[in-house]
Order: C-alpha cells, then structure tokens, then sequence
C-alpha cells in the first residue's frame, strides 16, 4: 500500500517537474521562433558585428548592451556580496538577539520593496547627486548602485539561512578547541555554508540580470560599451522594456532576439555556478 | 436560382430598412477595418472598442502598418478607412481626410535654466552633439544633457521629422521610454533637455514639476496653439477614406470626431479638435 503511494507521489512530482522543465523549453523555443525573421539569413553576424542599435535603420549591434549588463551585473555583485555576507555573519553569530531580528526583519523589508520605488528612489535622489559630480548622473554608476542595493538583502537573508544551518556541534568543537571568533566566522562556519552562500549569490545575479523598472529609470539607456562608471548604459531587459510596446516587424524580432542573448546569459550563468559548486563540500 | 438571389436581396432590404427604424442603424452586423499609422492605431483601437459597444454586432478590425499603408489600403480598397499621422499631400486628394486630433511634442528644460526659446538650427545642433554646453546658446555654464526616446515612438518620430535628422544621428546621454521617465529626468537634471507630449508637459509643468516648455518660432508651447494648428512641433492624426464612404465607415468617422471619446484622445497625451 505504502509503496503504491509512494509510487504515485513519485510519478506526480516527476510530473510538476518535468512541466517546468518543458516550460523553460516552450519559452526558449517561443523566443527563438518570434526572433526568427532577424535570425535566419545570415543576420546572426549583425547582432555582433553592428556599431550601433537603430533597428529601425536595420543596425542591430547588441554587443554594447550585453556588455552594459554584465558590467552592471559585476558592480552590483561586488558591493552587494561583502555587504550581505557582513550582515548575514553579524546577525548570525555577533548581533545581540534583539538587535539580529530587527535586522532580518529590515532585510526582508528590503527584499520586498518593489523595483520600481528602487528606480524612484535612484531617480529622485541618486542621480541628481551624480550629476552634481559627473553630468548627466542617469550611469552605469546609478545602476550599479540601485542594484546592489537591491540584491543585499537577497544576499544577506539566504547567506544567513546557510550559517543557520551550519550544525551547532561543529562551532561547538571550534570554540571548545579555543578557537578565536574570527577563525571560527571565516574557518569554520563560512566554508561548512558555502554551498547555500553561493546558490544565494547565484539567486541574486539572476535577479540583477533580469531588473528591468529600476535599471530603466537610472541607467540613462544609451546604447554604447561602458567607458567609465559614470557612461549612460542601456541593458538588455531595458531594452526590450523601452522598444517593445511600439515595435513592430524586424524591430520586434530584434527585440526578441535580445531577449534571447538575455535567456542565454542567464542559462551561462547558472551553469557557471554549477560548475564552480562542482564538488564543494554542503553543509549537511 | 436567380429568384433566390432576388428573394434573399429582398429579405435584406427588408431587414435593413426594418433595423433602420430602431434604435441600431442598419450596418449592425458590419465589419469595419482600419489600418494605417501607428501613432493612430492605439487610439483609434480605443475608440472601436468604445464604438464596438455602442453597436453590438459590429467588428471593428485596427491593423497598424504606418502612414503609407494607410493611404495605400484606403486607395485600394483593403480597408474602409486609413489612419495617416499627417496631412495628406498634394497627390493624394482622391481621399477625404477627417482630423480626429492633433499630435505635439515640446521641448523642455529644468525651470532654473533661463532658456526660453531655441532656434531650429540650435537645437539640431544640441541634438547631433555640436553644442554641450548651454553658455553657447546664451544659457549658464552648464553641460547639456541630452534626452531621446526610445526607437519606436511616435515622438521621436515626429521629432526627428521635424528636425530632418535621423536616430543615428543624435548623440543622446539618456535614452527613456514614456513622457513621465522624460519629464522626470529632465526634473532631476538642471542641464537637461528633451521633448515629450505637450499636453503632459503642461500638465505637468502647471502642478509642480520643475520644468519649462520652450516656445517655438515665437509661438508659445501650448495646447491651445496645437489645437489651433500653429505649433511647429505639431501634427495632425487623420482617418482617411477614398470616394463616398458607407454609412457605417460615415458613423465611425463621425464618432471619433465627437466630443465622446475626448476622455480616450486625452489618455494617449494627443489634443483634442476645439468643439465645433
């Protein structure tokens, strides 16, 4: 009896996941065949080899705009990283108790404050203040900024989920050998979480990848390569934000085409991380 | 064979004339397409949808495809009635033109920039990046930033129409997508300027928002001069259609033309036609 239930709950969920996964296959074969018009004929080389993007002039470089991402996506992982792995290490093991949960309850505040106040916010505040410094302010600099802010509590909230996880024994045998704080944060607890940490980091760079309202708001979305920090950028996401409503023709295909670059930036990602997880010891 | 046919266009009749005595005119179970700009088609699907339940039973097809699809389908007879985001030109007065509103756009900059008005000729050049600094149009010593629409707008169309410059011409330092991100910028940037919908700029402008609307050619950046056609930076959005037009055709032409959908032309920024 036992083990026809099983059998049944075993095949359900076989089912529920393989209709994810198909799912994700609908959706990339949905892009694929929306982008097909751009695609076919020999364009593929114009999204790589174009200088500039005006689809409307048949120009469809998308190289600047994956670059723009990606320089965002590293900005916003270098500040947001250290700063969440900070909080998620003092909550966790420095914070007095009162203090850690007002703590995690202002990083689940953060988390859920919509994109779009963020983009508010950076609009309104942020960006004046860089054009004070650097005109116009709307920059990579902007968007890394909002970013990171944005994915901190990402960061921070799974990271100290992880530590939480991290069996108490173990940081009991540390302490009992006499172990200072410090080698048991960054000897003990950080590596035995690690596997939890960086599926947290990977969660967070898919999520600032795929930010569209706020990076929209204060990027300035000028389609070049990065110069410097204070360049205006425009993303992949943005640029199907901006262009979409009012596309039509090979416009539209182009815009589908770059939200396929996107899905395929994001699938590299994922597996980069599997990869670089390959073989890392998991808290138990 | 023949006698049916007669009977059945004697049926017809008889409903038609029939259904003309209620309240629902005779086309009630009529299709209508439009095609054309897509600049107008947004509104005018808008106002079918309005129209559509006004007279049950009858579809109203909107197709976008530019101005020129418009006139071409008009002409030929793919569609009763072509939308053209412009006025028509001397070679096609086959069609009659029926204006349901204006399209404007006006340039603007941070209240505390004591730019009035620019010239053409500066703001082309601001626009293809000769000028950047307001100092060389008789401003402060500020660096100009400049704002662009996005690729698609009608907008940045009718802007780069008036201005003969193509996209690829302009050296833009931000790029945005609806008048609230352009308004909103340029709020945030005293060195900006962009162009956005002019009767959301006034709007805007006249609650709060830290901007100016710069006068044209010596006209004021106002709906009113749009609405009475002497605002350069304007357009009017048209329904076209070739020879006598049905009665249905007639009615929806009529309806978009009336104060009844002004509420709809308002929502999609254009203004409205002064009452008759």
């Amino acid at each position: 009896m036992r083990v026809a239930s099983d059998l049944i709950a075993s095949r359900l969920l076989g089912a529920f996941a393989g209709t994810a996964a198909l799912l994700l296959a609908l959706v990339l074969g949905f892009l694929m065949r929306e982008a097909a018009p751009v695609l076919s004929a020999g364009h593929v080389w114009h999204f790589l080899t174009d200088d500039g993007w005006y689809p409307l002039e048949q120009r469809l470089g998308l190289l600047p705009m994956v670059w723009a991402s990606l320089a965002v996506l590293l900005g916003a992982l270098l500040l947001a990283v250290p700063l969440g792995l900070a909080t998620a290490v003092y909550e966790t093991f420095l914070a007095a108790p009162a203090v850690a949960s007002v703590l995690r309850l202002g990083m689940g505040l953060l988390a859920g404050i919509p994109s779009v106040v963020y983009g508010l916010w950076g609009l309104t505040m942020l960006v004046p203040l860089i054009a004070g410094w650097q005109a116009p302010g709307t920059s990579l600099l902007a968007a890394v900024l909002v970013l990171a802010l944005m994915i901190v509590p990402t960061v921070a909230i799974t990271g100290a989920a992880a530590l939480a996880r991290v069996p108490l024994p173990w940081l009991q045998g540390a302490s009992a050998l006499g172990l200072s704080r410090r080698t048991l944060v960054m000897g003990v607890a950080l590596p035995a979480a690690r596997g939890g940490i960086v599926a947290g980091i990977v969660l967070a760079a898919a999520r600032a990848l795929g930010e569209t309202m706020a990076v929209l708001m204060v990027a300035g979305n000028v389609v070049q390569t990065p110069g410097s920090v204070f360049d205006p950028v425009r993303v992949l996401t943005a640029n199907i934000a901006l262009e979409m409503a009012y596309a039509t023709g090979d416009h539209r295909a182009a815009l589908f085409a770059s939200g396929l670059a996107l899905a395929l930036l994001v699938l590299a990602l994922t597996a980069m991380a599997h990869l670089a997880q390959w073989g890392a010891g998991h808290a138990p | 064979m023949h006698n049916r046919i007669n009977r059945r266009q004697l049926l017809f009749a008889a409903l038609g004339t029939g259904a003309s005595t209620l309240s629902s005119p005779a086309w009630s179970a009529e299709r209508l397409t439009l095609t054309g700009s897509s600049t107008v088609a947004p509104l005018a699907l808008e106002i079918a949808k309005r129209f559509e339940r006004l007279h049950p039973g009858v579809r109203v097809d909107v197709q976008s495809g530019g101005s020129s699809r418009g006139i071409a389908d008009a002409r030929s007879g793919a569609a009763q009635i072509g939308m053209v985001s412009r006025a028509l030109n001397p070679d096609e007065r086959d069609l009659t033109a029926s204006t349901i509103a204006m399209d404007g756009i006006s340039l603007i900059v941070h209240r505390s920039n004591p730019i009035t008005t620019l010239s053409d000729d500066q703001v082309k050049a601001i626009y293809t990046g000769q000028i950047k600094n307001w100092r060389e149009v008789g401003g402060s010593d500020r660096t100009i930033s400049v704002v662009n629409k996005a690729e698609g707008r009608s907008t940045l169309e009718l802007f780069l129409a008036h201005y003969q410059l193509k996209n690829s011409d302009i050296r833009a330092q931000v790029v945005i997508g609806d008048n609230q991100q352009g308004i909103k910028t340029v709020a945030a940037n005293p060195g900006g300027i962009g162009y956005v919908s002019i009767g959301t700029a006034e709007f805007e402008a006249s609650h709060g928002a830290p901007i100016r609307l710069l006068d044209m050619a010596g006209v004021p950046a106002a709906v009113a001069e749009v609405r009475k056609g002497r605002f350069p930076l304007s357009r009017p959005l048209n329904l076209v259609v070739r020879g006598e037009p049905s009665p249905l055709a007639k009615g929806f032409v009529a309806f978009a033309r009336s104060t009844a959908v002004h509420d709809l032309v308002e929502a999609q920024f254009f203004v409205t036609l002064a009452p008759n």
